[in-house]
């Protein structure tokens, strides 16, 4: 090989490096890529919050495209996404909306969706957060797409509004219907 | 002497601390080898919120939940590989700090050892290219008079 070319091959090396780490930089740390993703549902039975006789178990959830929210009274931006997802539930309606109460007082949760009105056709009461455990689930909110065969397909961490729906969960949801 | 050994000293007593549980809960264990276990996996699982702490230096809720979920399977006799397993299934390859070796972390163990061997091949190359080359050769006794010369004239 030429001398000349091969004075070349540490700057190619070094702008190589350079690349990787900034597209290292440009990734959002927090987005962990999920392990459930493309994994049925984990098997619950779980209280439903208004009638905490009922049990919900995870094949309720099979035969419509779910969308599952983890929320509680507790963590403030899920204060900031109810309206979203009050909005988008009612824009969207073949879409099964489920709530997931996380670690929460069940009074205030009742509390609260009564007076903000409420996006979910059911919530299940998840006390302990052995659900969040086997969904996954770091905090509050995180939010999956389940597709009609009980398959999770999409973890989204963090508000949901407008944008983030038309921009990450049309596409998925368009992808399954 | 003794002076300059002081900020010594003080830097590495800083680089021990950073070890240091933070694992608030007392949980009592039916024997030592359950705590070993639990301080073992505490340990070697990452909080899968705060990225960068492992389960015991973490006091953020999760971390407390899954050290909860630790203690009460490892008293129901679970093995480390059975824990490991059980979190894995749930937060991905991630949680482990110790991740285990496959085609998507084939780079994350061996990269660095690629790199350092490609830096001992280049260094090698360079110091056997150099060794190579005549050593530079004395001024003739002709080349010296006209050094000596110049030099002369400068003066």
């Amino acid at each position: 090989m030429n001398n000349r070319v091969k004075l070349f091959i540490p700057a190619v090396f070094f702008f190589l490096m350079l690349g990787l780490l900034l597209f290292g930089l440009g990734r959002n740390p927090n987005q962990v890529p999920s392990a459930l993703v493309n994994r049925p549902l984990p098997e619950f039975s779980l209280p439903e919050l208004n009638n905490v006789t009922t049990m919900i178990n995870s094949e309720d959830l099979q035969g419509n495209i779910s969308i599952i929210n983890f929320w509680a009274t507790w963590c403030p931006p899920c204060h900031v996404e109810h309206p979203y997802l009050v909005e988008i539930s009612e824009r969207e309606e073949d879409l099964n909306f489920i709530g997931v109460n996380y670690k929460d007082d069940l009074n205030e949760a009742r509390l609260f969706l009564e007076e903000k009105g409420t996006p979910f056709r059911q919530v299940i009461v998840d006390l302990d957060g052995s659900l969040g455990i086997d969904f996954g689930v770091a905090g509050a909110p995180e939010t999956f797409i389940v597709d009609s065969f009980g398959m999770i397909r999409y973890r989204h961490v963090g508000v949901i509004n407008h944008q983030i729906w038309e921009d990450t969960f049309e596409p998925v949801i368009n992808r399954l219907k | 002497m003794r002076n300059t050994l002081i900020p010594v000293f003080m830097i590495f007593a800083c680089l021990c601390s950073v070890n240091v549980n933070a694992a608030i809960e007392d949980y009592v264990f039916e024997n030592q080898e359950q705590q070993q276990q639990f301080r073992q996996l505490s340990d070697q699982l990452r909080c899968p919120m705060c990225l960068n702490s492992n389960l015991a230096g973490s006091d953020a809720p999760i971390a407390a939940d899954l050290r909860a979920e630790i203690y009460q399977q490892i008293l129901e006799g679970r093995s480390n590989d059975e824990i490991i397993d059980f979190m894995t299934q749930r937060y991905g390859d991630f949680i482990n700090y110790r991740p285990p070796l496959n085609r998507g972390t084939f780079m994350l163990w061996f990269g660095p050892l690629i790199l350092l061997l490609i830096g001992m091949l280049v260094a090698w190359r360079i110091i056997r290219n150099n060794q190579n080359r005549p050593a530079t050769a004395g001024l003739s006794t002709e080349e010296q008079q006209k050094l000596d010369s110049i030099l002369a004239d400068n003066k």
